[in-house]
């Protein structure tokens, strides 16, 4: 068994990191653990934040764990983690422009025609189009895991539109609402700017036609949405409108939205649904959700929709194993964070290694999310292993594989007390005008023993990330 | 050949509705094969929207019309100077990559029976002359009967009940070519109509192959032939709904009916 890194805890020594929180939690008596934790879920329960994160189903009013044990980086970890993060947002996007204009990575066969242009998140009808500021991806979402001191890998990019920012932020509120002390105690970066980074990174890709202060809406699909409480959480802490497909319509070139003041035109949308939604005479007609005509309007230059349709083939998890070659070739840089080694089951040799070796791998599904349709090699059954075979074997080029990363672990409480349990990281890339980033992101826990899926559907829950000052 | 098109779709709402919104591909593809002498698209009431030349080089219009309004006439009315030349997109400037054509849809499934088709192409000679081949195919298995088939008739049961309309006939072809690996879309377009006869439909559809060496081609199995000089192209799209020449929705709960009349005839120059 591969010891787990622990990042609070090595070799017997509290890394410097968590100095701040070896008293803390080592003091704090059983019954007043009990009563915080108890405050923290009753404080959640009223705010009303039960929604599962992105793409993960499950019930929607169901309530996330926060465990209350921060995680923590130095401002020296976050230094290397935001320079890699910022780098891989700008090659995605790069990315993105190149493959809906003149496509030159691909005539320079760094990424096969196929993969990209037979994609099913490639989307005909932007082609050509280069929206304002050359970004496609305004809100870049970075899965990434620890598996050692420095050692970091990235294990997915989300270029839609990533959601559990609120949880973010709200763990950070809670935090400071229950432990003032520890703020006082530890040097810790704030994170509170970020829907005014979120709205100045709206508002600065206005399209050329608005000469005005831009108006940005968020366009949710509605409350029965999992993700409506973080929609209208956004919006109100942004101060933009929340609207639905119904609030807004197109009136010759421009989108309006329904006030009660008149009609008022809308320059920029941060859109919570799919393409396939967001309008009925360019994508599925018998969406409701939507505005139609918006697509016509948008291609000729009247609004903004963020993130930009089409944005979806670079998240896709095949294209993910190009995202290195995308940073070498449109940044002339080596990547400054790794990516998980992957086979491809779509490729004979690969397939070949996999089917040999799934009590060890991880496969899943290229489109798939939340951590459903997924194969955890090391700890399924036989049986589980054998019939995920037949599926691969079915469709290889719908499967990835990975090796079982060690994940790194953070002090969690638990029943018993405090136990490790594993993390991962999703720190929230703004791409605008500028790249920003605040420091931290959402981490999210495995709270069961061993368990090495972090996933809300899967018993996963958050905790509050700080980062250091130096 | 010099063509004149007029071309007038009705919209009658029972109930007035409370606004209407509309994307046309109205305006004839820019290629070698065809010249606009004049052209004009007009729409009762409406309000000119966004335009804007698409990736797959289709001129795209949008209007709106403010209600309340209970009848949108849109009218299309040109001339066009058009040359054969074989069903060869020749000149026709676009950016979309032909394998994004290689992508179904529901329309364009093929099943056991569309992919049985595709092995004519598989084992032509060429992939040129498998798809001459192939749009004969289809003729002879969809035979031309108007009515028997309605506007989201899949690909796959017009060759089931072996009866159909030039959308059903297109969506055959390039369902089995896609099968076949060669990328395909849908055209739509006008037709000039009678002279010869026969009973053909103005307000068109046929599909457009890509070979690789040659570029998109034009094959229309409604009439066994690549389209020549007697053919205008207006745009394209994965399949019939796609490539629409008129989208369009109305907010209210009246229900429309629609009425369309095409008249597409030479003139002497």
């Amino acid at each position: 068994m591969t010891p787990y890194f622990n990042e609070m805890f090595q070799n017997n020594a509290v890394r410097p990191p968590y100095a701040g929180l070896e008293g803390w939690s080592a003091d704090m008596p059983a019954d007043i653990r009990l009563a915080k934790q108890a405050e923290a879920e009753a404080l959640f329960r009223r705010i009303g934040i039960t929604f599962a994160v992105y793409g993960e189903g499950g019930d929607p009013d169901r309530l996330i764990p926060f465990d209350m044990f921060p995680r923590v980086f130095t401002a020296n970890e976050w230094a290397k983690l935001e320079r890699g993060i910022k780098q891989r947002a700008r090659a995605l996007n790069a990315f993105l422009v190149d493959v809906y204009g003149r496509g030159e990575i691909v005539r320079a066969g760094r990424i096969p025609r196929k993969l990209v242009y037979q994609n099913a998140a490639y989307e005909k009808a932007v082609c050509g189009f280069i929206p304002p500021k050359g970004v496609y991806s305004h809100i870049v979402g970075i899965d990434i895991v620890r598996t050692g001191p420095g050692e970091f890998y990235v294990l997915e990019d989300n270029c839609r539109t990533p959601s559990g920012v609120s949880y973010m932020l709200e763990s950070r509120e809670m935090m400071m609402r229950m432990f003032p002390d520890l703020f006082r105690e530890n040097r810790i970066e704030p994170i509170d700017s970020y829907p005014d980074k979120l709205r100045r990174t709206l508002a600065s890709v206005a399209p050329a036609k608005c000469d005005r202060e831009p108006t940005v809406v968020i366009l949710t699909p509605g409350h029965f949405n999992s993700a409506y409480y973080e929609h209208s959480f956004l919006a109100d802490l942004m101060g933009v409108e929340l609207v639905e497909g119904q609030d807004l319509f197109v009136d010759g070139a421009f989108v309006y939205m329904r006030t009660t003041e008149g009609p008022k035109r809308v320059d920029v949308i941060y859109r919570r649904l799919d393409d396939d939604y967001i309008d009925p005479l360019c994508f599925r007609p018998d969406s409701m959700l939507g505005v139609p005509g918006l697509m016509d309007v948008y291609r000729s230059g009247g609004v903004s929709i963020c993130s930009a349709p089409g944005a979806g083939v670079a998240d896709d998890k095949a294209v993910y194993t190009y995202v290195p070659e995308m940073i070498r070739f449109y940044l002339g840089e080596e990547p400054i964070l790794s990516n998980v080694p992957t086979w491809k089951c779509g490729e004979a040799s690969d397939l070949k290694y996999v089917t040999e070796n799934l009590h060890e791998l991880v496969v899943k599904e290229v489109h798939g999310s939340g951590g459903y349709g997924m194969l955890v090699g090391p700890k399924s059954t036989k049986q589980q292993v054998e019939d995920f075979r037949g599926l691969i074997l079915a469709n290889p080029g719908n499967y990835i594989a990975q090796p079982t990363l060690a994940l790194s672990t953070t002090p969690t409480f638990v029943e018993e007390g405090i136990a490790p349990r594993h993390v991962d990281l999703r720190p929230y890339c703004l791409v605008g005008e500028r790249i920003e980033l605040v420091p931290g992101g959402l981490t999210r826990v495995a709270l069961r023993e061993g368990s090495l899926v972090v996933n809300s559907s899967q018993g996963g829950g958050v905790k509050d990330t700080w980062v250091l000052a130096e | 050949m010099l063509l004149s098109v007029e071309h007038v779709t009705v919209y009658r709402y029972d109930r007035p509705v409370r606004g209407v919104v509309q994307s046309h591909r109205l305006m004839p593809s820019k290629f070698d094969g065809q010249k606009v002498l004049d052209w004009s698209v007009t729409m009762t009431g409406g309000e000119l929207g966004s335009a804007f030349r698409d990736g797959a080089g289709d001129w795209v219009q949008g209007w709106t019309v403010a209600g309340p309004v209970d009848e949108i006439e849109v009218r299309v009315s040109g001339r066009v100077l058009t040359t054969d030349l074989a069903g060869i997109l020749r000149g026709h400037k676009e950016l979309v990559p032909p394998e994004a054509y290689l992508r179904g849809t529901e329309a364009t499934f093929a099943d056991a029976a569309l992919t049985e088709l595709a092995q004519i192409i598989v084992t032509a000679d060429t992939p040129l002359s498998g798809c001459h081949d192939l749009t004969d195919a289809i003729s002879d298995a969809i035979a031309y009967k108007p009515g028997s088939t309605r506007a989201r008739t899949t690909a796959a049961e017009a060759l089931a009940q072996g009866e159909g309309v030039c959308q059903d006939h297109a969506q055959a072809l390039i369902s089995a070519a896609r099968a076949a690996g060669i990328p395909a879309r849908y055209v739509s377009g006008y037709l000039q109509s009678g002279q010869d006869g026969m009973d053909h439909e103005a307000a068109h559809a046929w599909g457009e192959l890509y070979i690789a060496g040659i570029g998109w081609i034009g094959f229309d199995p409604a009439n066994r032939c690549c389209p020549d000089d007697r053919y205008i192209r207006l745009g394209s799209g994965l399949d019939a709904q796609n490539a629409a020449p008129i989208r369009g929705i109305s907010r209210g709960s009246g229900s429309e009916i629609l009425s369309v009349t095409v008249a597409v005839q030479t003139q002497e120059q």
